[in-house]
């Protein structure tokens, strides 16, 4: 089984097509793993086990039809709980949604039925996906799968944790200011964030609607590719979401590595200051110098806005959540206090008992900086700074095809160790908010391991809606590299 | 933290109910946050546009091609409280 938990897709999907292995018996194999680990891990809010064989068998019909196959068909995919699966439930790990079931599917979801993938169990994230620790749910703390008593990072952390633990062999997230990167970076699993507009996020439990992007986290950069081919394009319910052809990810990837493309790729000094964690930084020094080895030209570039990105990111953000999370009144869904006489008390306990503090105090800090008086001097100037940030990069991208940079400028820290204190946990998402903040894919890779063992990630930042190229970018490095093969002790 | 941030009218505008406990954790938690973010003062915007998304994606047309929406039941299948196919709350006028 050790096998078949650990496979890619792409060697998962070449076995499925040579008939040596059925849905069924992959599904199977994934359940009792989750079975086997996920008392410790704790990485999903729930999975429906019935359902999840019921879409193998499907699966193995359509083939035995002689259907064409794609890439994904009969392959088990984890989803964020923020994701909608119709029938499923959907809680955000909030008390608010406890019992919410959707009415719908998301796009990525009907996109990856389509493809023929199975939709496989609920997983843990921060409440609405605010957080970098996963420690902010309301239903359990998820475990590092490297180390169960430190966090597996945030908020996709169930997301990273079940890809790394064996327990779905692909997963969805969402990243907002980091939420697949960071995660990604801390379990030493491949995690992508695509451009803003790449990905609908209709059928998206909103938290910030102009940062949030859907995005794969997979055990390597080739089934990045496949997963988010298979997401990825215009959805007329997302107007948001870009009116462009989705290009083949995965032959570009093989062509860029067929052609031994010699990448130009900027190192940003302000990415490697104080705060850095030296072990972090001697790998991703590391795996700098091996894109020099691999004929990569190196160049040092600026982002002089950099240090102004988590400030501008926690007022955009939070503004956003504070407008977003509006909905949740306790009308029409969500949890309704039982202690309200009128309708306007409904709001104030409804919303008083089923948010968790981390969200209570962004929507109050949210409002805070849209009321009246402050919009300007908060609001306005930082989407101001959000210009300057976002032109930063441009002006990069003139000299480079693509970003080095950390993930995370720590590797997974203890549970409980920063829980306490709000802005030290803002900070750990220094390297990643920009990327959001200029609307660029990003991707995190497996890229060293710390004296101690906790894995490092590499992240790599592409320019607007170039995808194939940073995709191709990494896989450069991981076909050099091993640390992607590695795997937790359980 | 700074004066301005007025909790009580601030969880007023969001319709948030706070304990007293909660008003004294957040008070310092954001004053720490609002100190944090007081940086941004530092950097020079004039002449700078503001950025609401990354990609402003403008005209955008779509056939007006009419498709079933979610049915009712779907629709209340979540609520709190219905009756009569509408969603139930307590009393608004009296």
């Amino acid at each position: 089984m050790a096998d078949l938990i650990y496979a890619s897709l792409e060697e998962l999907a070449g076995r499925l097509g040579r008939r040596e292995l059925s849905a069924v018996e992959l599904m199977q194999a994934v359940i009792a793993r989750t079975k086997a680990v996920d008392d410790r891990v704790r990485a999903f809010n729930s999975f429906d086990e019935a359902d999840a064989l019921e879409q193998a068998r499907a699966s193995d019909a359509r083939r035995a039809a002689g259907r064409e196959a794609g890439p994904l068909e009969g392959i088990p995919i984890g989803f964020k709980d923020v994701i909608a699966v119709a029938g499923q439930p959907l809680t955000a790990s909030s008390r608010m949604l406890a019992n919410f079931v959707s009415p719908y599917d998301a796009t990525v979801t009907a996109k990856l039925k389509a493809a023929g993938a199975l939709c496989w169990g609920r997983l843990n994230l921060d409440e609405f996906a605010m957080g970098s620790s996963t420690e902010n749910s309301a239903r359990h703390v998820t475990a590092n799968p490297w180390d169960l008593e430190r966090v597996p990072g945030g908020s996709s952390g169930g997301s990273a944790a079940a890809v790394a633990a064996g327990e779905a062999p692909a997963a969805l997230g969402s990243d907002t200011g980091g939420s697949i990167r960071q995660p990604a970076a801390l379990c030493s699993v491949v995690g992508l964030k695509p451009s803003y507009g790449r990905v609908s996020r209709y059928g998206l439990i909103a938290f910030a609607s102009s940062l949030d992007q859907i995005g794969p986290f997979t055990r390597t950069v080739g089934d990045a590719a496949t997963v988010l081919g298979a997401i990825a394009g215009h959805d007329p319910r997302d107007s948001t979401s870009l009116p462009a052809p989705v290009p083949d990810y995965r032959r570009a990837v093989a062509d860029f590595a067929a052609s031994g493309r010699r990448w130009r790729l900027g190192i940003p000094k302000e990415y490697f200051g104080a705060g850095l964690d030296p072990e972090v930084g001697a790998a991703v020094q590391a795996a700098i110098e091996e894109y020099r080895r691999l004929g990569c030209e190196i160049r040092e570039v600026s982002l002089p806005h950099t240090r102004y990105a988590v400030a501008a990111y926690y007022i955009i953000a939070t503004a956003e959540c504070s407008s977003n999370l509006a909905r949740y009144d306790g009308v029409r869904y969500g949890h309704r206090s039982s202690a309200a006489k009128d309708v306007l008390e409904l709001y104030f306990k409804s919303r008083a008992e089923g948010f968790g503090p981390e969200v209570k105090r962004r929507i109050i800090l949210g409002t805070y900086v849209l009321s009246s008086g402050y919009y300007d001097a908060y609001y306005l100037r930082a989407q101001k700074v959000r210009t300057l940030i976002r032109r930063d990069f441009l002006a990069a991208y003139q000299e480079v095809d693509a970003i080095l940079a950390p993930t995370s400028p720590t590797p997974a820290f203890k549970r409980g160790e920063k829980a306490a204190d709000p802005l030290a946990m803002y900070l750990s998402d220094i390297y990643t908010i920009g990327v959001n903040l200029a609307g660029l894919p990003g991707l995190s890779l497996p890229c060293g391991f710390t004296r101690s063992g906790l894995p490092i990630g590499l992240q790599i930042i592409g320019q607007p809606f170039k995808e194939a190229e940073l995709l191709g970018v990494a896989r450069a490095y991981e076909a050099r590299t091993a640390w992607g093969e590695r795997r937790p002790a359980l | 933290m700074p004066d301005d941030l007025k909790l009580d009218h601030v969880a007023n505008l969001a319709r948030l109910e706070l304990t007293p406990a909660e008003k004294e954790r957040f008070a310092a938690q954001l004053g720490d946050v609002l100190a944090y973010i007081a940086q941004l003062n530092e950097v020079d915007v004039s002449g700078v546009e503001p950025t609401a998304h990354a990609f402003p994606v403008v005209n955008v047309w779509a056939e007006d091609v009419p498709v079933a929406g979610l049915p009712v039941e779907a629709a209340l299948g979540n609520a709190p409280e219905q009756r009569d196919q509408m969603f139930v709350v307590p009393k608004v006028v009296e």
